[in-house]
């Protein structure tokens, strides 16, 4: 799935998170993770917010994580809604969103 | 039997509620796509509640979504989304006749088909809004063997009758008509949500009015409403005690082959057995009422 334009989807209230994302500069995947809770589950939201992009097939764009202590469930949901609307996507591969 | 009392609304674009919801422990979580859910973030929604609905925990949890009506951009989106994710029962807005339940039922069958999910396990509930319903409350009511229960909906329905929420006068002849609507289907019925969350003493009178008239249980806005409607809704003491009773006569008339139950002299028959039945469920689940 190919990012071709700027898009938001999250909040930035607690338990939430705000993810934007942009079309790459440069064709490379720029992956860029600010958390309250950075320390103790910064690499277990990195895994969560790649393994989602993996499974839309992103491998390009700018891709900008703010976290505020949200559940991996949220962390999925908003990564996958960023890009869908960032990709102009509408038709929904289900398999792809599990 | 299950305890259908407590039914709570969540906003399904709100992550800090779906991630939290579960702690309060209402019979029922019902996810709002609808109302409660900005045009622009019905995309959003959609994917939250998708994996909330997969988060193990609410594993234990009976979990409701409310979609948008078929006929809106966003109601079949709803629907692929939930049915995928397990949800155990969606609840449709705005049902007018039969005709309605029957156009979910299919679509959900089909997604069922398509996703591997087992057809018929997604259960459904019509929520009944308008004059129409109302009327057809009956027909909806019997128009699949998925349907738990039907649902009052107040807000919608006091304004297609060109009248306003007041003591509950303004919804007398539709709480009846579902009520028995649901009793002749033998699925559960649903009362209204009570919007003043600040106004517990006028909430625990409408609680007390539902309870009487046979409601199963209340839509809910506030997780404060919960246990003020739990402890309502549970037997005193001497309602277990006597409900005690007649399970204790129904059980030793049954070991000793006796087609008839009597209990100080007086006969118990079946429905009175199952009443029993459903008091000390209701006393298992939340005590005896304080």
């Amino acid at each position: 799935m190919q990012i071709v334009k700027e898009a938001l989807a999250g909040t930035l209230e607690s338990s939430d998170l705000l993810v934007k994302v942009a079309p790459a500069a440069d064709g490379r995947l720029e992956l860029v993770i600010e958390s309250e809770v950075m320390r103790q589950f910064g690499a277990q939201i990195r895994r969560v917010v790649a393994e989602t992009l993996e499974r839309l097939g992103v491998t390009a764009g700018l891709v900008v994580v703010e976290d505020k202590g949200a559940l991996d469930c949220a962390i999925r949901a908003r990564v996958q809604t960023a890009v869908l609307r960032g990709a102009g996507q509408v038709q929904i591969d289900w398999s792809r969103l599990s | 039997m299950i305890l259908r009392r407590s039914m709570l609304f969540l906003p399904g674009a709100n992550a800090a509620m779906l991630s939290t919801a579960f702690v309060y422990k209402p019979d029922s979580i019902m996810f709002d796509l609808e109302d409660a859910v900005s045009l622009r973030e019905k995309d959003a929604a959609r994917l939250l509640v998708f994996h909330a609905l997969q988060n193990p925990a609410y594993a234990d949890i009976e979990t409701v979504v409310r979609i948008n009506p078929l006929a809106t951009p966003f109601g079949l989106a709803d629907l692929e989304a939930v049915v995928r994710a397990g949800v155990d029962i969606v609840r449709l807005p705005k049902t007018d006749s039969a005709a309605d339940v029957h156009e979910l039922e299919a679509q959900v069958e089909r997604i069922e088909r398509e996703c591997g999910r087992e057809v018929g396990s997604t259960r459904l509930m019509a929520a009944i809004e308008s004059a129409s319903g109302v009327v057809n409350a009956l027909a909806i009511a019997t128009a699949s063997k998925r349907l738990v229960g039907i649902a009052l909906a107040g807000f919608d329905y006091v304004m297609d009758m060109q009248t306003e929420r007041g003591d509950g006068t303004e919804l007398f002849y539709a709480r009846c008509a579902v009520l028995h609507a649901a009793r002749v289907a033998g699925i559960d019925a649903f009362d209204v949500v009570y919007s003043d969350v600040n106004d517990e003493a006028g909430f625990l009178r409408e609680v007390e009015l539902i309870r009487k008239l046979g409601f199963n249980g209340k839509s809910l806005i506030n997780p404060r409403q919960i246990e003020l409607l739990h402890n309502a809704y549970a037997p005193t003491e001497e309602d277990v005690e006597h409900a005690q009773r007649v399970i204790a006569a129904a059980d030793k008339a049954e070991r000793e082959g006796l087609g008839v139950v009597s209990l100080n002299g007086k006969m118990i028959d079946a429905p009175i057995v199952n009443h029993a039945r459903r008091v000390l469920q209701r006393a298992q689940a939340s005590g005896v009422r304080k």
